[in-house]
């Protein structure tokens, strides 16, 4: 069965898009960001809401293409192609727009998203080794921080960032707690279903309400299972299936349905839209600017090379989760994650003899039928 | 006496086979433009010769594209696990399997009692396919099972692209160049070893590895693909009914 506070869930982007209007209309700032990689506890220390932008839909693909190549990333042309058609009310109403070098796709689409709204681009290093990594990032962290006290005509002091630190860090807490709920066997929560609570973290405006929720959710899928009820998608005899790879968020969750319809139970996301940016939180002891720098720079994204942190967080995952078999789903053109699957898939052989399905896709609808075909063979053969 | 009927309706034929601990006859026909209407056909033509109808049939098994055909299954397997099931029963000393279908092609890893490991499909195109030979060969005004014997001993011409629209294109330059039928034909099927064979790099094949699909009867083809990839190729008898086969065998063992 589906937990009945999920209702709330459905409806948090759609009315965020209403309230992003208002707290313009109320006057307050607004920024928007698209990354896990985007410290966003300093656009709170700010004052300013942080929102997260539009960049996971088919829709707007046709209009990005008119500047962008068409063989891109669906997520960068999504980005770009939301953003200058309007069809993004975050983007629209944001005052500023949070950006980081990522991959090469994002920083050039950057460049040209740059007409369109002012932005700050952080410099992300790609040596996940370099020796004065941390010391880099602080310098970023600042220079932010500069950037929102000048545009957005504020002082961010360490005390409110630290009190900010704090409430983002017991989310982070909550959210996991939620997401450890499917360590249970059926697991109480489809993964489709816990996308949506994880995804729309980014587009709520009312922290209170939107935890106060998740508390309610947790509460009442600990009801189902004291009942031995799970999930509708998830029997006893499904396999185990934990979603890594190119971040699916709310809009292009095709491969996580096709998985959940064939039978099997996601029990969850490692990828960044899901739990990569959750299981670490930022340090309470440091100084809160050198701690946000320390907790950002270590987000195991492929973007990063070499990029350990995303084997240890998978081998940690498919032991404490009981996975079955992992999917690694790849947006076309995505290049660091598509090359990194081939390591993924033999570390998880030889360390934990469990399979990997790759799954290369985009946004549009077409390959149903051929990611049915794999997805099928796969839960077959596990 | 306990029946089983395994049905797998592809891209371009329905294929059935009746089993009862063995195989006891095999059907094939065009899928056409209606996979259910195929499916019930190739049912009717398998079972009348026998003297049975559906009710002595105690699993009906779906695989193939048509599978998610509505209320006319009782179980369903995809084609890869039908496949592996199929080869092994047949050919017991192989290790996996290379299928060349209608509109895909896959490369199957399989373990004990054909137990599927890993898989490779080939990517969303034509590519690698028996779609690849079928417009390939409308170029030149032939027909598919003409292909084999004209490349018998031609000397391959180099055929670059795997698209099979551009090879078209490409076709229609190494003819204008005076190239002749018997060498492109040659350097089609070799192109689509070189194909095959990347995709088999990705399934750590041992020894023996069953070739299937309609494309498995052309003799050509099987000893550029052997070569390609360094293993003994073995044709199972009616290549392309293996897929029925393994989803009659997976019913019958339920």
């Amino acid at each position: 069965m589906r937990a009945q506070t999920m209702a709330y869930f459905d409806q948090l982007i759609p009315s965020g898009m209403v309230m992003a209007k208002e707290a313009k209309e109320q006057g307050r700032n607004v920024v928007g960001y698209y990354c896990v990689f985007s410290p966003i506890e300093l656009i709170e220390a700010a004052g300013a809401v942080p929102v997260g932008l539009c960049a996971t839909k088919q829709e707007p693909i046709a209009e990005a293409e008119k500047v962008l190549p068409r063989n891109l990333c669906p997520l960068v042309k999504s980005s770009y192609g939301f953003a200058v058609s309007g069809k993004c009310p975050f983007f629209h109403f944001a005052d500023i727009v949070l950006a980081e070098t990522t991959c090469d796709g994002k920083k050039k689409m950057y460049e040209l998203l740059a007409e369109h709204k002012p932005m700050i681009v952080l410099d992300i290093p790609n040596s996940s080794n370099l020796e004065d990594r941390q010391a880099h990032w602080v310098k970023q962290i600042y220079r932010a921080k500069d950037y929102f006290e000048k545009n957005l005509d504020v002082k961010i002091s360490k005390e409110k960032l630290a009190e900010v630190i704090r409430a983002y860090n017991e989310e982070r807490k909550l959210l996991m707690e939620l997401v450890s709920l499917n360590k249970l066997h059926p697991t109480p929560i489809s993964g489709t279903d816990l996308l949506k609570v994880l995804w729309g973290r980014s587009f709520q405006f009312k922290r209170d309400e939107y935890t106060a929720k998740v508390k309610e959710l947790i509460a009442e899928l600990k009801e189902m299972t004291a009942k031995g009820e799970g999930a509708s998608t998830s029997q006893p005899s499904s396999k185990r299936i934990l979603i890594t790879g190119c971040p699916t968020g709310t809009g292009q969750e095709k491969v996580m349905q096709v998985i959940e319809e064939a039978g099997g139970a996601i029990v969850l996301q490692e990828s960044c839209s899901g739990i990569k940016g959750l299981v670490d939180l930022v340090s309470e002891e440091m100084d809160p600017f050198e701690a946000l720098a320390e907790k950002y720079s270590k987000i195991p994204c492929s973007c990063s090379s070499p990029n350990t942190g995303r084997f240890e967080l998978l081998s940690r995952l498919v032991q404490e989760y009981k996975v079955d078999g992992v999917v690694d789903i790849t947006l076309q053109a995505c290049h660091t994650y598509n090359i990194e699957s081939y390591s993924i898939k033999e570390h998880l052989k030889k360390n934990h003899n469990i399979p990997l399905l790759q799954i290369e896709t985009d946004y549009s609808d077409a390959d149903r039928q051929q990611i049915k075909l794999r997805v099928d063979a796969f839960l077959e053969m596990l | 006496m306990k029946w089983t009927v395994g049905i797998d309706i592809g891209s371009v034929s329905t294929k059935a086979v009746l089993f009862n601990g063995e195989q006891v006859d095999s059907k094939i026909i065009p899928t056409g433009w209606s996979p259910s209407q195929a499916g019930q056909e190739v049912l009717e033509r398998l079972l009348k010769p026998q003297g049975l109808t559906r009710d002595d049939i105690s699993l009906l098994v779906g695989t193939g594209y048509g599978r998610i055909q509505q209320g006319m299954f009782d179980k369903t397997f995809s084609e890869i696990t039908c496949h592996a099931r199929g080869v092994h029963y047949l050919l017991p000393e192989a290790c996996g399997l290379i299928d060349i279908g209608g509109q895909d092609s896959k490369v199957i890893g399989f373990g004990e009692k054909g137990k599927v490991e890993d898989f490779v499909l080939n990517d969303k195109c034509a590519a690698g396919t028996g779609r690849f030979l079928q417009v390939t060969a409308q170029t030149l005004g032939l027909e598919v099972s003409q292909l084999s014997a004209l490349a018998e001993d031609a000397d391959p011409a180099d055929i670059n692209s795997m698209c099979a629209v551009f090879a078209e294109s490409e076709i229609i330059g190494l003819l204008a160049q005076g190239i002749t039928v018997e060498s492109i034909v040659a350097g089609l099927l070799k192109s689509i070893a070189k194909r095959i064979s990347v995709m088999a790099g990705k399934i750590h094949f041992q020894d023996t590895v069953a070739f299937c699909g309609g494309v498995a009867q052309n003799q050509v083809l099987k000893d550029l693909l052997s070569q390609e990839i360094g293993c003994r190729l073995a044709v199972p008898p009616s290549p392309q009914a293996v897929g029925a086969l393994g989803a009659a065998i997976l019913g019958y063992e339920l």
